[in-house]
């Protein structure tokens, strides 16, 4: 079967992001596809790079960075969503004249367009927190 | 209007609004889909009620009008605005408090409701 996941919280708010992510852990395990995982609302925590927990304590960030670069998993981040929250991508950072870029290794940015396509594309769309 | 490849989508909206900009967020998405073609329609649970009642001052608090975005829905095509009546009765609301007419769905329904849509979407 093939899953679009989305994910609604942030790491430090609900276990959503660690619900969904082992839900998508499982599904690969299990043979099945994963479409793409889409970080909405304050979903979008989960990319933050210089998010950077105590050692005795797991990393959501790293946890998906791991999981994109080991199974080719599409991370989005939503555009709108991440700006609001001051989440940008280095390209995006120079347009409104920052310099840094603060998305993890992994995910990419892009609009709410990729959410529908995964829904509509998708067998199932599973929402995660929030 | 549902396009070739259209699925029907169901927003549940279940907070009230102005409290964070959950609701904004929400809409974008929904808007996003009905865009995309989609037959999107939108229950209002819990204290999603809140969102469409009459009454706001959103500028008080320097808020977006967020009831607004509900009275221009028809424009985008999205034509079935449901309220769960028992959230409506919890509240003490009516359907008369409202900012627009909707279609008030009891909560022995709600499940059978869901069945019927292929994406249900939470916000």
């Amino acid at each position: 079967m093939k899953f679009a996941i989305q994910i609604n919280s942030g790491p430090y708010q609900s276990e959503g992001s660690e619900s969904g992510y082992q839900f998508v852990r499982a599904a690969l395990r299990k043979g099945h596809d994963v479409y793409r995982v889409f970080f909405y609302y304050d979903g979008i925590d989960n990319a933050f790079r210089y998010a950077i927990p105590p050692d005795d304590e797991k990393s959501m960030v790293q946890r998906w960075s791991q999981l994109a670069r080991r199974h080719d998993i599409d991370l989005v981040v939503c555009v709108s969503a991440a700006q609001r929250r001051g989440l940008l991508s280095r390209k995006e950072a120079e347009r409104v004249g920052k310099v840094d870029s603060d998305l993890a290794d992994g995910f990419r940015i892009s609009g709410l367009g990729q959410l529908v396509e995964a829904a509509i594309e998708a067998d199932r769309l599973l929402v995660f927190g929030g | 209007m549902m396009g070739p490849t259209g699925k029907k989508f169901l927003f549940v909206m279940q907070r009230a609004p102005h409290g964070s900009c959950n609701a904004q967020e929400a809409l974008d998405l929904l808007l996003t889909t009905a865009a995309f073609e989609q037959a999107v329609s939108v229950l209002l649970l819990d204290d999603g009620v809140f969102l469409i009642k009459k009454g706001q001052q959103p500028d008080r608090i320097d808020s977006k009008d967020i009831a607004a975005v509900f009275l221009a829905l028809e424009l985008y095509d999205v034509p079935r605005v449901m309220v769960e009546w028992e959230s409506l009765q919890e509240r003490g609301l009516d359907p008369k408090d409202l900012l627009l007419p909707v279609e008030t769905i009891p909560r022995c329904r709600i499940g059978a409701l869901m069945a019927r849509h292929d994406r249900v979407v939470n916000g």
